[in-house]
């Protein structure tokens, strides 16, 4: 009798969770499913994929839009603004764990209350400034702006981590004579390339995907980034369903493959601002 | 244990740090504070007090937005709740729970304007949402979703809780594996329930995290839901779908008669309205240890 019961649970339990990743991946299997389509084949079935599989939808999406120079601006945004932002975090970082200075609970006081100012406040007065200074639609200017906005969190987790880095490794170093510069080259860095890469996927991922600074601090179109570009190119095609969904499709795809390939460091990125 | 160093040096590795920080929040911070008293023409403008913040507040599309926002309050206890069931069901390693596990945090790498796009066209009069609902004979569902002021923001919400619900789940999931296991299995010796072992385990196992969760989705439905607004809807139909974000972006960018004043002033009320939301749920936090 008991066995029956426990079983009956697990499959209830099994139900409830097809379900939600029928629900959780259909909405992507059917981006997928539609990319794959031509027009009239998208005309017939609306649900799912169609055979055989058509290559044409990519084919006017990487043609009617500037897909490659809008993807290189995707990469050079994001590739720039998180070594920006990851060089800075680190030095900050190493003073904040392995330092004692005047003001310093402040300064990470500070940096935490940082953490919660709404990104939308900084829009109006940067873009005055911007406009002043030339620094709008520009590559410098906008990497600055992702740069220091990555910038209160990574060097949040990083000094965390430092801070876990016994003082037995650092002494030794420090015995050897060396300078607390290259005791951060020399010691600590080398035993932080799983917090690092962390805080890169993090980040690259945030800025690839990013919408509003990007809307509004590149407004030429030789330098949207990709998330822009399909937002503008959605409305542009708008009748044809499956070019859009192709270009959504190359989009979403670099960013698939770097959570694939880094799953357990961004997991890892997720969390870490919980653990206390 | 610290390294002993010249009074000067950890200042030094800071430095990059707090220019940058200075340039973008510290200026940014007290510039918007300026431009909101002001009627900004080019750089600059006159002062003209409170006046800026007069229009927004009797701007009947701002109350709309800052009611949105608040509206969107409402999904927390549905994510906190599914993320609860689902992350336990992962954890007690059901047959394919790894794949599970990836496929419920799917979602929550896609970028928002793709999600939002793909829902735009799903959620459409006669998109495949409602094709569905009316192949399974469920006819009087298949509603104008986002077409309908009525029902857009609602819409709208499935489509939040459907992206960021990974994120619930995978902080949950991360919190249960560093459980002492031991209670569980002492538990079940005594014949706890699985709704039991829930109730009195396993959220009070979550508590702190659930609350931590809570509290950045409230800073998240308040600062970081423009992408949805405007990728899905726009903001319509009508303002049925504005949030504060979107009304501060289109008064800079998109109205014919930019007002950077108003923007600014709106600006300065999201931001003391998410200081007073953080207030209020450390309060809440602090409360709760002291209750413990």
């Amino acid at each position: 009798m008991r066995r029956i019961r426990i079983k009956g649970d697990v499959i209830f339990k099994q139900i409830i969770m097809v379900i939600t990743t029928i629900l959780a991946l259909y909405p992507v299997i059917w981006l997928i499913s539609i990319a794959f389509k031509d027009k009239n084949q998208y005309l017939e079935n609306k649900f799912f994929f169609s055979w055989p599989l058509q290559m044409v939808s990519f084919d006017s999406a990487l043609r009617g839009g500037r897909f490659f120079l809008w993807f290189m601006n995707s990469a050079i945004m994001t590739v720039g603004s998180v070594i920006l932002c990851t060089i800075i975090a680190v030095f900050a970082a190493y003073a904040f764990a392995k330092m004692r200075f005047k003001g310093q609970d402040l300064l990470m006081n500070i940096l935490i209350a940082l953490m919660v100012i709404p990104v939308v406040v900084l829009i109006v007065p940067l873009f005055i400034l911007y406009t002043q200074t030339k620094l709008m639609a520009t590559y410098p200017g906008m990497i600055i702006i992702y740069a220091a906005v990555c910038m209160p969190f990574s060097v949040y987790l990083l000094t965390n981590f430092f801070k876990t880095i016994p003082h037995e490794i650092i002494e030794a170093g420090i015995v050897d004579g060396c300078s607390s510069f290259t005791i951060l080259t020399k010691v600590v860095m080398p035993l932080s390339g799983p917090p690092v890469t962390t805080l890169i996927v993090v980040n690259a991922l945030w800025i690839w995907n990013e919408l509003l600074l990007a809307l509004v601090f590149l407004p030429k179109d030789n330098l949207r980034t990709l998330i822009v570009g399909i937002t503008v190119f959605k409305s542009k095609y708008n009748l044809e369903v499956p070019t859009t969904m192709a270009g959504l499709l190359l989009t979403t795809i670099p960013m698939v493959v770097l959570y694939i390939v880094f799953q357990k460091f961004f997991i890892r990125g997720l969390t870490a601002g919980s653990i206390k | 244990m610290y390294l002993k160093t010249r009074k000067l040096t950890p200042y030094i590795y800071l430095l990059p740090m707090i220019l940058i920080l200075l340039f973008i929040y510290g200026y940014s911070v007290v510039k918007v504070f300026d431009f909101s008293f002001r009627r900004i023409r080019g750089i600059t403008g006159v002062f003209v007090g409170f006046d800026n913040y007069k229009f927004v507040l009797v701007d009947p599309i701002f109350r709309h937005s800052v009611l949105n926002n608040f509206q969107l309050f409402l999904l927390i206890p549905f994510l906190v709740f599914f993320s609860i069931i689902f992350s336990v069901l992962l954890f007690e390693r059901l047959r394919g729970w790894r794949f599970y596990r990836v496929s419920l945090f799917l979602p929550y790498i896609l970028a928002i304007p793709v999600a939002g796009t793909i829902f735009g066209y799903m959620f459409t009069k006669n998109g495949i949402i409602n094709e569905i609902l009316r192949a399974l004979g469920l006819d009087f569902m298949a509603i104008d979703w986002l077409g309908n002021p009525k029902f857009a923001l609602w819409t709208l919400m499935i489509i939040i809780l459907w992206k960021e619900i990974g994120f619930g789940i995978a902080l949950f999931l991360a919190r249960l594996m560093s459980v002492d296991e031991s209670i569980y299995d002492s538990a079940s010796i005594d014949g706890a329930s699985w709704w039991g072992k829930l109730i009195f385990i396993t959220i009070p196992q979550l508590r702190n995290i659930i609350t931590f969760f809570s509290i950045i989705t409230i800073i998240n439905m308040l600062s970081w839901v423009f992408a949805y607004s405007y990728t899905v809807t726009l903001g319509g139909p009508g303002w049925s779908t504005v949030v504060m974000e979107l009304y501060i972006f289109n008064k800079l960018a998109r109205s014919q008669t930019p007002n950077l004043g108003m923007a600014s002033a709106a600006s300065v009320i999201l931001l003391l309205i998410t200081i007073v939301f953080i207030i209020i749920s450390y309060r809440v936090r602090r409360r709760g240890e002291v209750v413990e």
